[in-house]
């Protein structure tokens, strides 16, 4: 019996080594799955397209748990694969632990900074790709007032919402912004209903457009917005099509362009930090068939105008969580 | 702040606390024979899911209220059985519950749509829309009535009426019937209730049914009614909010009505940190007024506000002879 069990892990061990040939890039993806809608979807998006592309094959897995992340990346890189992209920033302690053990391997981690010589940390300037929604909002709204709604209460999502004020304010100077996070503990990520009173609250101060960074949350947002009429934003992946004709665009964070461009580069990825900002398509806002009765040719004009200024470094939208202060929007 | 502003808080409050006093009416029943009850929690998201599920496969909303009751009525059987039929530990039972309807809604739902851990979107009949009550548009012009009966009174969906009738009607079947009075005495002595003849374990499985049967309104409100679709962990932790309403209302159902209403009222509050600045000319943390409902509850505990007595025999499995 013993003896069956040695053969069998064995030759499960060969077709793991054997699934992934020499120096074929490799992606894990984190818990919500490949198939999420948003964040790792992007991702798997990004490896399919670059598969298609060049034809060539990467390997590939889904965690089911926590436990899983340190032993998946030591796999891989033992497996030969070479980069390792993973998506998400709750792999930063398990890869600095695996980084050092196999320093010829390169490994690019997402949304999260990771300093060792050979991962590459790709992070998203998402307060530039707020500041493009958020003059949006501004073109769009009839009211004069926009509001945003946030998922717990971070750095990162005041980033959000300090980028969207940023572009709101750029658009009309006189505008009202009402901001508000659905709470401060991991529950808000996924409190829709909590999510649906807020809007109603932002509604009945006026607001006419609502921009929501809440991951799950967010759903019961937009529902609501579609529901009483009223425009919405959403976030991370394109989520137009969710209510067609009444979601004004969404904030996009391109995590397919930062997998396709790690994919593309192979071994030769270059390692260190790199910020995805509007220059180099990393954050963005969705224009397609569900919005485009929504952004009219003047809007989009002048957006992609403050993108390009962005992008050439003319214009600087303030980041939050740089100082911890926000010039357009009081926390 | 305008009587405007002061309906439309208190619309937002009634939505809020629905889902609560379900909730808490459900752990009442349940607590009331002596069957502790902290998986409320898991029983809501359990219905909230399979509601939608079906409600979305069928087209039909109250198909998926049919269905989450069943979801959260399996998941108190096991409640039952382990408690009753086997004499285990309440708590632990309710905490297995709770993480059992936490892990089991997000793989069936990714396995069966696909979508992250969601269903999807719930369109037309697939959704208990709000219902405007008789008169709602012709009476809204009269000052104060009209507006309050159009706002807060008239178009909520059907199951917030629902709930609010079953608070008399738990207060009848409690204090008025032969069946209540059984019940009662059942989370208090129940060797005496042996002894007069009748079953125990019966008395307390239908207990522990009906908290099924509203913790699936409960549920389905969320998903159903307030939502079009359920996202994973939806509940939000509304459960246990329920379970601090109960002691709160020391286990009668007008407190339980009162209690749910006042913890809406506070969540709905949290909402307009704006109006709150207004009113009280400085500004009041958000966070405060949602740790408020817990506060209360350690407050009421700690004896300051009379004293919460739980049933007595509650938590304690009944062993016929020792």
């Amino acid at each position: 019996m013993t003896f069956m069990k040695k053969m069998m892990s064995a030759t499960a061990a060969l077709a793991l080594t054997a699934g992934a040939a020499a120096a074929d890039p490799a992606i894990v993806f984190d818990l919500g799955g490949k198939f999420d809608k948003s964040f790792n979807e992007s991702a798997f998006n990004g490896a399919m397209r670059w598969a298609e592309e060049t034809g060539g094959s990467f390997a590939e897995v889904e965690l089911q748990s926590d436990a899983q992340r340190e032993q998946a990346l030591r796999r891989f890189a033992e497996s030969g694969a070479n980069p390792i992209v993973m998506a998400g920033f709750a792999f930063a302690t398990a890869l600095n632990e695996v980084a050092a053990d196999y320093p010829d391997t390169k490994f690019v981690i997402i949304d999260m900074v990771v300093d060792q010589p050979n991962v590459r940390s790709v992070v998203f300037n998402e307060h530039e790709g707020s500041y493009l929604v958020g003059m949006l909002a501004a073109m769009a709204s009839e009211s004069g007032t926009v509001s945003f709604v946030g998922g717990m209460d971070i750095p990162l999502i005041r980033k959000f919402a300090c980028g969207y004020a940023q572009g709101v304010k750029a658009v009309n100077a006189d505008a009202t912004i009402v901001a508000n996070m659905t709470g401060t503990t991991p529950a808000a990520w996924n409190d829709p209903v909590k999510g649906s009173e807020l809007t109603l609250a932002q509604i009945s101060q006026g607001s006419d457009v609502v921009f929501a960074a809440a991951g799950g949350t967010g759903v019961g947002v937009l529902q609501t917005a579609a529901d009483n009429n009223i425009l919405s934003i959403g976030v991370d992946a394109n989520q137009n099509y969710l209510h067609p004709g009444q979601v004004l665009t969404s904030m996009l964070k391109r995590v397919d362009n930062a997998v396709y461009e790690a994919f593309s580069a192979g071994v030769d990825v270059e390692t260190g930090f790199n910020a995805m900002g509007v220059a180099n398509e990393g954050v963005g806002y969705a224009l397609d068939e569900f919005n485009a009765e929504l952004v009219t040719a003047e809007m989009a004009e002048m957006v992609d105008a403050a993108a390009a200024s962005i992008a050439a470094g003319e214009l600087a939208v303030h980041d939050y969580s740089s100082d911890e202060t926000c010039p357009a929007l009081e926390f | 702040m305008d009587l405007l502003t002061i309906l439309q808080i208190l619309d937002s409050s009634v939505r809020l606390a629905v889902p609560l006093l379900l909730a808490c009416l459900a752990g009442l029943y349940s607590e009331r024979a002596g069957i502790f009850d902290i998986g409320l929690e898991g029983k809501m998201l359990a219905a909230a899911f399979m509601a939608a599920a079906i409600a979305y496969t069928s087209g039909s909303a109250w198909v998926g209220l049919l269905a989450g009751i069943g979801a959260s009525l399996v998941l108190s059987a096991v409640h039952g059985v382990a408690s009753i039929t086997f004499r285990g530990n309440q708590l632990i039972s309710g905490v297995a519950i709770n993480f059992l309807a936490a892990g089991l809604t997000v793989v069936i739902a990714q396995s069966w749509f696909a979508q992250g851990g969601r269903t999807p979107t719930l369109q037309g009949d697939a959704r208990f829309e709000p219902i405007t009550l008789p008169f709602a548009e012709s009476l809204q012009s009269v000052p104060v009535i009209g507006p309050i009966y159009y706002e807060l009174i008239s178009g909520h969906s059907v199951l917030v009426y629902i709930a609010f009738l079953l608070v008399p009607l738990t207060w009848w079947v409690l204090y008025r019937t032969r069946f209540g009075l059984r019940l009662r005495a059942v989370g208090e002595n129940p060797a005496s209730v042996d002894t007069a003849g009748i079953s125990v374990v019966q008395l307390r499985y239908i207990a522990v049914i009906i908290c099924g049967v509203l913790c699936g309104l409960a549920g389905a409100y969320l998903s159903t009614a307030l939502q079009a679709g359920f996202t994973k962990d939806m509940s939000a932790g509304r459960g246990f909010i329920a379970l601090a309403a109960l002691i709160f209302a020391k286990w009668r159902p007008w407190h339980a009505l009162y209690a749910t209403l006042l913890f809406g009222f506070l969540q709905a509050l949290a909402l307009r940190p704006d109006l709150l600045e207004n009113t009280l000319g400085f500004k009041v943390n958000g966070q405060l007024l949602d740790a408020l409902p817990y506060i209360l509850t350690v407050v009421i505990l700690a004896g300051f506000v009379g004293k919460a007595i739980p049933p007595r025999a509650g938590g304690e499995p009944y062993v016929k002879e020792r």
